[in-house]
């Protein structure tokens, strides 16, 4: 295992403190240690708070600030937050106007978020994302897993929250940006989780895993390794066809492609324009595009394609101003 | 046995021994149908408990339970946290109502099994801990007089763990790969089995 890296069991503390020591401008790192925050106080807005296992960074902290986050929980690699932390962070940041929780739907991430909710003294709401469509059957399923996605979700939501809106609107916007919303992603590679210290699955030279998630899970299939075009045109097609039966089949969309952490610019830019075709062959717009690496599974090399169905609302609230460590714009 | 400050030690700190000792196979059999973080989290959250055994083990038998449960809670994470958290805090809760051991131990057991049940929206069937801590309540309601009970309890625990190999995933992690989850041991209910083994040897060991 080639890492930088001094020990296990130091590995995240040291990265945290370097992450908020470095955007001292825009984030603090919370009084237990365990949470990030925005560095200016609550001005009363809805509190959007959020978290999942490290490795994923930027998800979450690096969404903290303007337009975004109000704080996120970063628990121990691929392994959900605890109940305290988040409750530590909730407490923090929470104004009258409540707490929002943005969780992706993982088993562990419900739950904890869940007995956070539980204990939190003071209204509260969750919004749960669940945008990958790699999960074919979700009757026999936790239900589908929540991926890149989660970002248009966080940043649409949070800039509503800046314009002052209620827990309950809120609510039922991430919700509604989550209904229009779907992933799918594909690893050429696993990646390698700094306590267990080796990868969490093999794959040949010639094989990559269609339908993985992000944390080191194997997906659906393992498939010998296609041109680009084929890949983004069996990405699309699961991720479009989905869109279709939810009532999406033209228009407006956001692409966002996302690299897993071990895939160059280069190749996520070339997965882009291969997306951009499929989209336009079927009556798409991409009005808005983001390609770059924000919901990472460590050193995973790979990507998802995420498909958001927008309009002129959503769109402006797209293009309102963000200032956090991973996206800075307006 | 009474459940004063020394079995609570002798019991507490079993549990945790088995569970870090057999780590690596938990995180090995996670690797198989998860992320390969069983064994990482569960070490972490028994290493935890063994940290503040003193604390615990001087408590009431109930709060030292309940106590075990919330260290598990805030030092796991993932969904094991919640899970055996909230097992062993209802468990805690159970003998602090006054549910005697070991004579109501079946009804103790099942408020815990009742609380991850809850907790985790499922039951019995879905290739996860419960297969295990299903059937070892069973045992405990219908085969309590037996002399031998410990050593049944274990051979019950192994078999049910073994018996979640050829089952569909269909909660958690595992449930993402679908029929590739087959054909591997669910590593919650190898955990579980583990800490029943664990208590169960303990348990012979004072008799």
């Amino acid at each position: 295992m080639k890492k930088f890296i001094n020990s296990v069991d130091s590995f995240l503390s040291e990265s945290l403190a370097g992450f908020a020591a470095i955007h001292h401008d825009i984030v603090a790192l919370g009084d237990t240690g365990t949470f990030v925050r925005r560095a200016s106080k609550p001005n009363g807005k809805v509190a959007l708070v959020s978290g999942g296992g490290s490795g994923h960074e930027p998800l979450h902290a690096g969404f903290v600030g303007k337009g975004m986050l109000d704080a996120a929980c970063p628990g121990q690699v691929f392994t959900s937050p605890t109940p305290d932390q988040i409750t530590a962070a909730a407490s923090a940041v929470a104004g009258e106007k409540g707490v929002l929780f943005i969780v992706k739907n993982y088993a562990g991430d419900r739950m904890n978020f869940e007995m956070a909710a539980e204990l939190h003294d003071g209204p509260t709401a969750t919004i749960v994302t669940d945008d990958d469509v790699a999960v074919e059957n979700s009757t026999w399923t936790t239900g589908r897993r929540g991926v890149a996605g989660t970002v248009i979700v966080e940043k649409i939501v949070g800039a509503a929250a800046e314009e002052g809106g209620s827990l309950e609107s809120l609510k039922a916007l991430g919700d509604e940006v989550n209904a229009r919303t779907r992933s799918i992603g594909v690893a050429l590679t696993s990646c390698t989780v700094p306590a267990a210290g080796k990868p969490t699955f093999a794959l040949e030279e010639d094989e990559m895993e269609m339908g993985v998630g992000i944390h080191g899970e194997p997906g659906r299939r393992r498939v010998k390794l296609a041109p680009a075009k084929a890949i983004a045109a069996e990405m699309m097609a699961a991720v479009l066809e989905d869109l279709g039966k939810a009532g999406f089949s033209e228009g407006q969309v956001v692409l966002l492609v996302n690299g897993f952490g071990g895939t160059p610019s280069l190749e996520l830019y070339l997965m882009a324009a291969m997306a951009r075709v499929e989209l336009e062959r079927r009556g798409f717009a991409v009005a808005r595009g983001l390609v770059g690496s924000y919901v990472t599974s460590l050193e995973m090399a790979g990507l998802s394609l995420t498909v958001s169905a927008a309009d002129e609302r959503l769109l402006a609230l797209w293009d309102a101003p963000v200032r956090t460590a991973a996206l800075n714009w307006g | 046995m009474p459940l004063n400050e020394a079995a609570m030690r002798t019991l507490i700190s079993a549990a945790a021994e088995e569970v870090i000792a057999h780590a690596q196979e938990l995180t090995a059999l996670d690797q198989a149908i998860g992320d390969g973080d069983h064994g990482i989290n569960m070490k972490r959250g028994f290493e935890a408990v063994l940290g503040k055994l003193d604390v615990i083990a001087a408590q009431p038998a109930g709060d030292a339970v309940k106590s075990v449960g919330k260290t598990l809670v805030m030092t796991v994470g993932g969904a094991s946290g919640p899970l055996y958290g909230s097992f062993f805090m209802a468990l805690g809760d159970a003998i602090t109502a006054g549910k005697r051991l070991p004579e109501d131990l079946a009804e103790a057991f099942a408020s815990g099994v009742e609380a991850v049940s809850k907790r985790g929206k499922s039951r019995a069937g879905e290739k996860t801990m419960l297969d295990v801590l299903t059937p070892v309540l069973d045992t405990l309601r219908s085969e309590a007089g037996r002399p031998d009970l410990p050593r049944r309890l274990c051979k019950v625990a192994s078999e049910a763990a073994e018996k979640t190999a050829p089952m569909l995933a269909t909660k958690g992690r595992a449930s993402f790969l679908g029929e590739r989850s087959i054909g591997h041991v669910d590593p919650g209910a190898r955990s579980s089995c583990v800490l029943v083994h664990a208590i169960c040897n303990a348990l012979e060991a004072r008799a």
